[in-house]
């Protein structure tokens, strides 16, 4: 039961700024995420939790103790790693035992632990295997097992669930909750998949290029969006960006717009809040049909627009067809506005 | 008919690696009348007199000894160093690594005929003269770049992820490396140790200049040794050539079963 605090916490690697001036408090039995694409430092982070990797400059602490300088082993944590990393050479017994054994636990105490987590995990008839020859979901549970045995302070997951198959990856998700809920233990969760991480977190926190770009619940930063970058990253499939000086054009939006008329900014729209219709209506806009894309439920629609390429959201049924024109609303209070050149939204 | 081909050119690269052993083996066991006839190609009839007279007239037993002595241990201690320096090359933040390696290839590129005689005024201010020691602490710094090259490339080939996984179940950077480390090279420590163990067995210029006795001789020095004032005796000389080669023999048999074993033991992912 941990409280962990980043307070000015900075990486370089030689002369290349990795994370910078990163100022953050992970709550007590949250379930955090870190998300963002490759290279925006999240892994670095969790490798600095769990000692690692060292600290250029600034402090992690846990429940307000500094935890610098103490080696990974010490720190009361656990991790999971993308590829399970589980020590070939021993049984799936071994493996869930090898963080009691370490640590020497006796034997009886040992074995109990096992048999309680291997039932939790639906491992027990795989317990005398070795870990090649199990399935990826099992070697996955066998990693989440060998993390849960020690009963740590804190969770580290970096990318977990990457090395399952798509629906897999949903089976382990709804699995990871499950665990959280009766673990309720602060975790520290790592991915490039926003889907994963809103399903997922209580808070996620958005990186790009070592910074934080937002922090907040999931739905919070769906709703509003506190800059480009995240606006682009989270939701799927991603927003429109619309630039500029031609929304006037909008006459429903003049009067939420007059305060930045003369400002040049980027209008963002998600997808699903673009409705397409096929009839010309009362404030619709139309545009060519460059693209449909079928999911079942939904049929997305590629349109291109004054020269911007922007999706919208129709119906399973539509007779649309390709370089035909198709009509669309954008809902007033669904628009995101950014500024254009510090990328901040302004409404 | 690929295969015909196959195994007609497997028949005599095997041939050609094995001939002179094989001939070695039939000289053995050839009367010494025969020795300098052909034909008869093969021993008629094949006798054991010359093992017998190896063991009977010559300390062989001793010589056997020593080299096993020299061999064992310059192995233990080529691996034991080489295994930790290695596994620092290739998982622990070590400034340098790269001259490091290169540093240590760069000083066995010295040919031993360069290095023989400064070793030798070493070796005799040391006081190790004609003792094993000198042979093992040899054999052991001129193995040890082989072994440190081998074995941290088999040390980076294990996952980082598992060392660090090792090191947040609690393992200190020692556990880790006896525990998880050290049984997934094993395939490359046993490799390693095959190589070492066959190149101080089989050395032959420092065991010449370092040993004046029976005392420290080892093998290949011995039978070098064999050749009486009058006559070469090349039927005894064959039969410890052949006594000798055994124990190598039987050692990669040994081995090579592990390495196998150790090689399928692998598999992180996928």
């Amino acid at each position: 039961m941990t409280e962990i605090g980043f307070h000015s916490l900075c990486k370089k690697f030689k002369k290349t700024s990795v994370i910078d001036d990163l100022n953050l408090t992970i709550e007590n039995r949250e379930f955090f995420t870190f998300v963002g694409p490759s290279g925006c430092g999240k892994s670095t982070i969790l490798n600095m939790v769990a000692g690692l990797e060292s600290i250029t400059s600034g402090m992690i602490t846990f429940d307000g103790h500094s935890i610098d300088g103490l080696p990974p082993g010490e720190r009361d944590i656990a991790m999971v790693f993308q590829s399970y990393a589980l020590y070939p050479h021993m049984t799936v017994r071994e493996n869930l035992a090898f963080p009691l054994s370490v640590r020497k636990v006796p034997s009886a105490d040992r074995q109990r632990e096992v048999e309680k987590i291997a039932a939790l995990l639906a491992l027990t008839p795989f317990l005398s295997r070795l870990p090649r020859e199990l399935s990826g979901g099992q070697r996955q549970r066998v990693a989440l097992g060998r993390a849960l045995i020690r009963k740590p302070k804190v969770f580290l997951m970096d990318e977990p669930l990457s090395n399952l198959d798509a629906k897999l990856r949903i089976e382990m998700r709804t699995e990871l909750k499950r665990l959280h809920r009766e673990f309720p233990v602060t975790t520290i969760y790592v991915t490039h998949d926003q889907e994963e991480a809103m399903a997922l977190s209580d808070r996620i926190a958005l990186l790009h290029e070592g910074a934080l770009r937002q922090c907040g619940p999931p739905q919070e930063v769906y709703a509003a969006p506190a800059n480009l970058f995240s606006a682009g990253f989270i939701g799927s499939p991603p927003m429109n960006f619309i630039e500029g000086t031609l929304l006037l054009d909008l006459p429903f939006l003049a009067s939420r717009l007059a305060e930045y008329r003369n400002q040049p900014f980027i209008a963002g729209i998600r997808p699903t809040d673009l409705r397409i219709t096929g009839e010309k209506r009362e404030n619709t806009l139309s545009g060519r049909v460059l693209f449909l894309e079928t999911t079942g439920e939904t049929t997305w629609i590629d349109l291109e627009w004054r020269g911007n390429r922007i999706r919208g959201k129709t119906g399973p049924v539509r007779r649309t067809a390709r370089d035909e024109t198709a009509y669309f609303t954008i809902p007033p209070e669904k628009l995101h506005l950014f500024d254009k050149s510090s990328g901040e939204r302004l409404w | 008919m690929k295969r015909l081909v196959f195994a007609a050119l497997l028949m005599l690269v095997s041939l050609y690696c094995l001939g002179p052993f094989l001939w070695q083996g039939l000289t053995s066991l050839k009367t010494a009348a025969d020795l300098t006839r052909l034909p008869p190609l093969l021993p008629h009839p094949p006798t054991l007199e010359h093992y017998r007279s190896i063991f009977a007239g010559h300390p062989l037993l001793r010589i056997i000894a020593n080299s096993f002595i020299v061999a064992t241990a310059s192995t233990v201690l080529a691996l034991s160093i080489g295994s930790l320096a290695a596994f620092a090359l290739a998982k622990l933040p070590v400034p340098g690594k790269g001259a490091v390696l290169l540093l240590v290839l760069s000083t066995s590129m010295f040919p031993p005929i360069a290095t023989v005689s400064p070793l030798y005024l070493l070796i005799r201010a040391a006081g190790l003269r004609d003792s094993p020691v000198s042979l093992i602490l040899t054999y052991t710094s001129f193995t040890l770049p082989l072994t440190l090259w081998v074995l941290t490339h088999f040390f980076r080939n294990i996952p980082d992820e598992l060392y660090r996984a090792a090191r947040i179940d609690g393992c200190t950077p020692w556990q880790s490396f006896t525990r998880i480390m050290l049984p997934l090279a094993a395939p490359g420590i046993f490799a390693t140790a095959i190589l070492v163990f066959i190149f101080s067995w089989n050395e032959f210029l420092f065991a010449l200049t370092f040993t004046s006795t029976t005392a420290s001789r080892t093998i290949p020095v011995g039978i070098a040794l064999f050749p009486g004032l009058h006559e070469i005796p090349w039927g005894e000389i064959a039969a410890a050539s052949v006594v000798v080669t055994l124990p190598l023999l039987f050692l990669v048999f040994f081995f090579q079963r592990r390495i196998i074993e150790g090689l399928t033991a692998g598999a992180v992912k996928g």
